[in-house]
């Protein structure tokens, strides 16, 4: 197959990882910023090919995870109402809510669908008049796009029963609250190659300066991964903080302006609730004020959902890369993918998950 | 996730309910994965003591007289009912042929039992009971008892079809999951996923440019041939709903050994890949319908994949892996590019990822 065949052969895989034992001298910590990303890494076991000193750390990177608890407890809500048909991607059915979640929704009678593209939902919005069709937005700049072009349909076709669940994040600003933190100990980052493809990498720049660390924006094949950590310590041994681009076959600096004109439209920035981490500032899409009749979050008045995370769950330390999923006492015990505690357990890109699936046999 | 805790609520004093986790059955109890191991051990090994059920076998082994019986029963709920490459009726015969073959018996008799909604088309019925005549005759099985009954509309999809069969288990022949010795081959029939990948594309309105077909097929003459070259087959096995992985696990938890295989030796068709790349599936996780796995020993191996081959069912039969003494219970598989992963059981249905 094109385009990915290239880019999982075992013998550029080996020169890769001889180029990165060669010019690593020292301890690095590199963050790859995306659950994609991470999930490469665990499924082809990179990380085996890859000098002891080198330790990669899996960042906040998975929508799914990163979806804060009360916006799940708000989606089952939502769910629940007899009135409802709620669409959503396949992963987000099984993230643990306060109290459930909403495959159980399903099974208790709600009618609850997978879709595979929001405009799916805007479909079915407009063959079932006598349903009010809700779509859980939720992921990074990537799948900003799609969401803002259903909206804009639904809009254009001047449908009154859809809306959107809206829990969008951006990466640059989280990337900034890592580098914040007292405790930070990333020295790179793999930036995310498909948020990159939509958005450009332009606002890496003041990142890298900034904090003096490199970002190289990679893709997201095993090769992909090997050349992006290559480059990263090639900067980081010869004292550079710049940030360049391994992924040039799908990213441009500007991005797709299109996509960044629609979601311009539809989508303005807000603050936003990371699970596990906490609110960051700016970090998040929530609809524009010409669009705010498509939030669901106020057509369904479930503004006033809070809710709380187990305290066993050390998700947050996770996702920001301060602990290892094997570092958690209720890692495979209490919590696993059968029984999840916390969001990066339930999906398949969550550091969790990853681990517990695709894991070592040294950490289990 | 629970609703709420429930452990001993609704239950009797003598048998409180098994599942503690989740007061609903879940679709992911039927998936094939973790969830639904769980639901069988927990639910009904727990309540039905027989022999014959354990350990877990694509059906039951039966001494009758001097006569050694395999019986098995599988039921078919599928959407769409017709699908490139077949129906379900199609599928309900060769499901339980090939659980019969798996045992290594000579699929013999069915039964067939109809659930139909209320409203089906009297033209789709018909052309499912023709697929299940041809199916039938083309496995060499007939169908013998049967049963209908019809619902309202709304309380089913259209028709689900429950069949179950029984065969001739030959002399010398042992087929069984705990038989897998370390030093096995681990040999598989051919291209994982079509069939699951060929439902879901119709299902779900998804267009690949070349059209996706189902491989269901009645696997017993592929089996026949197999048994010719070496009675001496350890495991077999149709890695149907949750795939070669999940097969695989079922295998090597009841042998109590590791399996390790090469994800280069597995064969997966192109628009297949393209398929399972695009919407984030796995597909050593999605199900097949005229595959099998068979765990021979290694000096057999040659022999039974030469006779694989020159079947037409087995023409691009393989070995991927090998039993070993080493992480008992666990399937490891080296990666493409030289790595070594585990390869889980999953706990549900696979869901397709987000981006």
């Amino acid at each position: 197959m094109r385009y990915v065949d290239e880019y999982r052969d075992r013998e550029k895989a080996r020169m890769f990882a001889a180029m990165i034992g060669e010019i690593t001298k020292r301890t690095w910590t590199l963050m790859e910023v995306c659950g994609g990303q991470t999930h490469t890494i665990v499924r082809y076991g990179l990380e085996s090919l890859l000098p002891k000193t080198l330790a990669l750390i899996h960042g906040p990177g998975c929508p799914v995870c990163v979806t804060p608890l009360e916006m799940i407890d708000r989606a089952i809500a939502i769910a629940s109402r007899p009135d409802v048909m709620f669409t959503s991607f396949g992963d987000m059915l099984r993230v643990p809510g306060s109290r459930s979640d909403l495959l159980s929704v399903k099974a208790r009678g709600g009618d609850v669908r997978i879709v595979y593209s929001p405009l799916d939902a805007v479909t079915l919005a407009s063959q079932n008049p006598g349903k009010k069709v809700v779509f859980f937005a939720v992921g990074f700049e990537t799948t900003a796009p799609p969401n803002a072009m259903a909206v804009w349909q639904a809009h254009r076709l001047g449908l009154k029963n859809f809306s959107i669940l809206c829990s969008h994040v951006l990466v640059p600003p989280a990337m900034e609250a890592i580098l914040s933190s007292p405790s930070n100990s990333v020295q790179a980052f793999l930036a995310a190659g498909h948020v990159c493809t939509v958005m450009g990498f332009r606002e890496y720049l003041p990142i890298a300066e900034r904090h003096g660390v490199p970002v190289v924006v990679t893709g997201f094949e095993p090769v992909d991964i090997l050349q992006g950590i290559y480059l990263c310590v090639k900067q980081l041994e010869e004292g550079r903080a710049e940030v360049e681009n391994q992924y040039r076959r799908s990213v441009r600096p500007e991005g797709n302006v299109r996509a960044r004109q629609l979601i311009a439209e539809v989508f303005t920035t807000c603050d936003r609730k990371w699970r596990g981490i906490g609110e960051i500032p700016r970090s998040g899409y929530t609809l524009s004020p010409a669009y705010a009749g498509y939030d669901a979050e106020r057509v369904f008045n479930v503004e006033g959902i809070e809710a709380r995370e187990s305290p066993l769950c050390i998700a947050g330390a996770i996702l920001q890369g301060m602990k290892k999923p094997h570092d958690c006492a209720a890692f495979g015990r209490e919590c696993s993918p059968e029984r999840p505690l916390g969001a990066p357990m339930v999906s398949s890109e969550g550091a969790c998950a990853a681990y517990y699936r695709y894991g070592t046999l040294n950490h289990r | 996730m629970p609703d709420t805790p429930r452990g001993d609520l609704a239950a009797g004093p003598a048998c409180p309910i098994p599942i503690a986790d989740y007061p609903h059955v879940t679709l992911a109890h039927g998936g094939g994965g973790r969830l639904s191991q769980q639901l069988i051990e927990t639910m009904f090994l727990a309540q039905f003591p027989s022999e014959a059920l354990r350990p877990p076998h694509d059906g039951a082994l039966l001494q009758l007289g001097n006569m050694r019986l395999a019986f098995s029963t599988d039921s078919y709920v599928i959407r769409p009912i017709f699908f490139p490459g077949g129906t379900i009726g199609e599928l309900a015969v060769n499901g339980t042929v090939n659980d019969l073959a798996m045992c290594g018996a000579r699929p013999m008799y069915l039964s067939a039992a109809f659930i139909i909604e209320e409203g089906l088309p009297m033209e789709d019925l018909w052309r499912i009971v023709v697929s299940m005549q041809t199916a039938a005759v083309t496995a060499g099985v007939t169908l013998v008892t049967g049963d209908t009954k019809v619902v309202d509309r709304g309380k089913g999809d259209r028709i689900f079809i429950n069949t179950s069969g029984i065969g001739m288990v030959l002399p010398g022949v042992h087929i069984n999951p705990i038989r897998a010795t370390a030093g096995d081959a681990v040999l598989l029939s051919g291209r994982i996923a079509d069939h699951g990948i060929a439902v879901l594309s119709v299902r779900e309105g998804l267009e690949f440019g070349t059209e996706l077909k189902s491989d269901t097929a009645p696997l017993n003459g592929l089996v026949a041939a197999m048994l010719h070259a070496s009675p001496d087959l350890h495991v077999l096995r149709d890695p149907t709903r949750g795939g070669v992985a999940s097969a695989l696990n079922e295998i090597a938890a009841a042998a109590r050994l590791g399996i390790h295989l090469r994800e280069e030796s597995i064969p997966v068709g192109d628009a297949v890949r393209g398929a399972c790349e695009l919407l984030g599936l796995d597909p050593l996780y999605v199900a097949n319908e005229g595959k099998l796995i068979a765990i021979v020993p290694g000096h057999d191996a040659d022999s039974v994949l030469e006779a694989m081959r020159s079947h037409p069912l087995g023409k691009e039969a393989v070995v991927i892996g090998t039993v070993v003494d080493d992480h008992p219970g666990i399937v490891t598989m080296e990666t493409r590019i030289g790595g070594t992963r585990i390869v889980d059981m999953l706990s549900g249905e696979q869901l397709p990822r987000i981006c």
